[in-house]
Parts: C-alpha cells; structure tokens; sequence
C-alpha cells in the first residue's frame, strides 16, 4: 500500500489524516482507490473529466507526475505519494478572468 | 426553544460569513469565514430545506455546494452530478448561484453555474442533475463570457406557471415556458452596445434581474448597457433611467411586498466601475422605475469610491424592509427603514460577492 500525503486543507475530507493508505499501481489507480472511501477528497483532486485539478501536483519519489508519465506514473507498495497545492494556485490574477 | 432571527449571510472572496440579528436588527454577530480561503460567491437560506448554501469554489480545489444544517457550524460538500458533458469541452468553474425551486417544484433546489448551465437537485443539494434544455441551445456556441466568465447569475421563476428564466452574463435572459424542457432567449429591446449591432436576440450582458411573485409578468434588469423594465414576461424591454447619475451597475433587488419599488447601485462607467463622483449612494424608485430617487443619509459622500457586484444588493421581508449593500472592499452598510437612513453594519471583510438576507425560525 502506497502512503499518500494530503494537503492540509482537505484533509477533514478523511477523517482529519494527514496520510492515508491507498492501494494501486499508478497514481490513477492510487487516487481511485481513495475516492471510493473519500469521494469529496478525490472531487477537489480531480476534475470532472478525471484530470488532476491544475493547481494541485502530485509527486511520487520527489518528480510531479506531470513530468512522468502522468496518472499513469507507477506507484511502488513503500513509494510516498506527495500531494501538494502548487505555489501559483489560491486566487486568480487581477484582469482577464479575475473575479466578476 | 425557537428562536426568529435575522440572517446576513455573505459570500466573500475568502469564504462565507453569517451575520445574526434579532428582528430589531440593532445588534449583529458576525460568524467565519466558512470555506477560508475559497470564493464564496453565493450564500443564501433554503426555506424549504432548512439550512444554509453555499456556491464555493476553490481555484486549486474546485467547486462545489456546500450545505449546513446548523448555521454554518457544520458544512457538508455536495458534488455529485455537478459536471458538464465531456463532449461539451465544458467543466464546471462556479457556482454562482443558488435558489429554492418554485411552488410549482416545491422541493427542488436549483443552481447557477459557470459556464451558463443550469442545475437542478431534487435530493436536498445532496446530487445535482443538467438542464440539457438549456445546455444544449443552439445558440451556446455563440455565447460569450463577460468580465467573470460565463455565468448563469439568475434564476426566477413564475409562482404559478411552469416559467423559468435565467440571466447569464454574457448570454442575456432566457425563458422557458415548460419547467425548464425548452428554452428561448428574452432579450428584444435591451443592447449589447459592445456590439457593432446592439440589438441582438441574444448576447446580451444582463447584470442581474429581479421581480416580484406577485406581479409574475414585470421584470427589472440591471445590464451592462442600461436599466430596463419588461412588463411582458421579457418578450420586450423599455429603458427606465430617469434620474440615475449613471445608467451602469451590477446590482438591484427589489422590495419584498411592493413590486414596484427596486434598488440599484450606478456606477460611473465600465471602465472604472466605482461610485459615480466618489459618492456612494443607492438609488431607489417607488414607480417601478420611472423616476429614481437618491439614497445617502449615512453614506459616504466623499472620496468613496466604492463598488458593488451584482449579488451585492439585498432586503429582507421584515416591516419596514431591510436594506443591505456589500462592496467590494469589504464593507456592508445597512438600513432597516427601507434605505431611508444607513449605518456601516460590518467593514474588512474580503471583497464582497453576495449579500442574501432572511428570516429564519431556529
């Protein structure tokens, strides 16, 4: 079973753990096994299409999955899966699409 | 034992707050933030159900609706079913707004989202389900956003007949005269004067619309390009302007017992979107709108250069009504004597997207 960090913010979406276990081969398989027992922490990782939400990184063996191979970056049973609000996330840039 | 309050409830840039009162609305407390940190950008009481809701949504963590039975103590994240097709190319960014449904559909709830769907849950809030009716207009392909993306602010419904109509910035009204299985858009005589030809069925950047269950034909809308009146369920709108310093703004509501007495707050133009003159002041009409008047008595008059989104505006169904006004750099100023006279009820807060006052028996 692979060891995943939650990021602070969510996690009272499992029970108030900061790492849980998840069973999986890949990060998909990984995030899938934690939104069967926590489905609003897998909402605010993933979007409705499946993707990662873009302000939140994913590392496994300290690359971000982005890099890798993506949901499909292999998760050994002792690998830590890191999950990170990135930096550039919180609120939107002023103009553009800011708020309203 | 029971208690009958006054709720203030505001959606912020950094979350939720409930302010609390008792019927004298004299005294307030003030609770939160709720959903610290995220954009709550609609707070607003379900009477049917009880509890309070919350369009919420985080720029790293998405959206959702958020549920409390217990003030805001407690929140449940409600999701479920809130996505849009994956062979639109859409997903859901906002909820922008929520709405007990129509004593046509008593136990419905229904909210707003972006980008200009609309959602419907017959559970409570707990599941959410599309309107393909609206979804799939042919004229979606042509919508385009305004400054806050594409949103579906709006939603009103007829008390008695299966009517609904939303407002989406920048799509304009639409109305469906079958519970919401079709739907067409409602916009002849309002302009989009963005345009190279402001008069457009559809296009529109409708800034809010409101009316009174009472008089079900009468609307009132706030547009980027005027202050318009239907008085024919939306098939044609007219101008109603007289007397405003300024005929762009975001927000209005209207009186909770007589249709024809609204609220609006102008703005001196789009460019700076601020008090006209640096004198914040709300504008009221006893005629539904064809003469407005001034309101100041307690607001800042000088150097205010305050502004006002389009939920910023909001009463509350107490005798005489209650008035509130949240802007954008965290103040609510409050009358309880229909706008008569105000007092700064509440300032830093984060910017303020949405005001909703009710009555609530807790």
């Amino acid at each position: 079973m692979a060891r995943v960090r939650l990021p602070t913010v969510l996690r009272r979406y499992a029970g108030g753990e900061a790492w849980v276990e998840a069973a999986g081969g890949t990060v998909r398989q990984v995030l899938a096994d934690l939104g069967t027992r926590y489905p609003t922490l897998a909402h605010h990782l993933l979007d409705e299409r499946g993707d990662v939400r873009r302000y939140v990184n994913v590392f496994v063996r300290d690359e971000e999955i982005r890099t890798l191979q993506y949901l499909d970056t292999a998760v050994g049973p002792a690998d830590e899966v890191l999950i990170i609000p990135s930096v550039a996330g919180g609120q939107p840039r002023s103009g553009g699409t800011a708020l309203r | 034992m029971a208690r009958t309050q006054v709720l203030l409830m505001a959606g912020t840039q950094k979350g939720a707050f409930v302010l609390r009162s008792g019927l004298d609305r004299r005294t307030w407390s003030i609770s939160g933030p709720y959903y610290a940190g995220w954009n709550a950008y609609h707070v607003n009481w379900s009477h049917r159900h009880g509890m309070l809701m919350a369009g919420v949504s985080s720029t790293r963590y998405g959206p959702v609706v958020g549920l409390s039975r217990d003030l805001g103590e407690t929140w449940e994240d409600a999701h479920e079913g809130l996505g849009l097709p994956e062979d639109s190319g859409w997903k859901v960014n906002r909820v922008w707004y929520l709405a007990d449904g129509p004593p046509w559909d008593p136990d419905a709830l229904y909210a707003g989202i972006e980008q200009g769907a609309l959602f419907r849950s017959g559970d409570g809030g707990r599941s959410w389900t599309l309107n393909r009716g609206l979804f799939d207009h042919p004229t979606r392909a042509a919508w385009t956003p305004g400054n806050g993306g594409l949103c579906l602010h709006t939603i009103l419904f007829d008390p008695e007949e299966r009517r609904v109509y939303v407002a989406i910035s920048a799509a304009g009204v639409y109305r469906s005269d079958d519970g919401g299985e079709t739907w067409a858009p409602r916009n002849r005589g309002t302009a989009a004067c963005f345009l190279p030809d402001p008069d457009v069925e559809f296009g529109q950047c409708v800034h809010r619309v409101v009316m009174h269950p009472s008089r079900p034909a009468v609307f009132y809308q706030q547009n980027h390009c005027g202050v318009y009146r239907s008085d024919d369920r939306g098939e044609t709108w007219r101008t109603i302007e007289e007397g405003l310093p300024a005929t762009f703004g975001f927000a209005m509501a209207v009186h909770p017992r007589d249709p024809a007495t609204l609220y609006v707050v102008p703005e001196g133009a789009d460019e700076s979107r601020l008090a006209v003159d640096g004198k914040f002041r709300v504008y009221r009409t006893r005629n539904g709108g064809e003469r407005w008047e001034p309101l100041a008595n307690g607001l800042p008059q000088e150097h205010a250069h305050l502004g006002v989104l389009r939920h910023g505006l909001a009463t509350d169904p107490l005798d005489p009504c209650g008035v509130y006004v949240g802007t954008t750099t965290g103040q609510i100023f409050a009358s309880r004597d229909e706008g008569e006279s105000w007092s700064l009820l509440c300032d830093f807060l984060p910017r303020i997207l949405s005001v909703e006052a009710a009555v609530v028996e807790t």
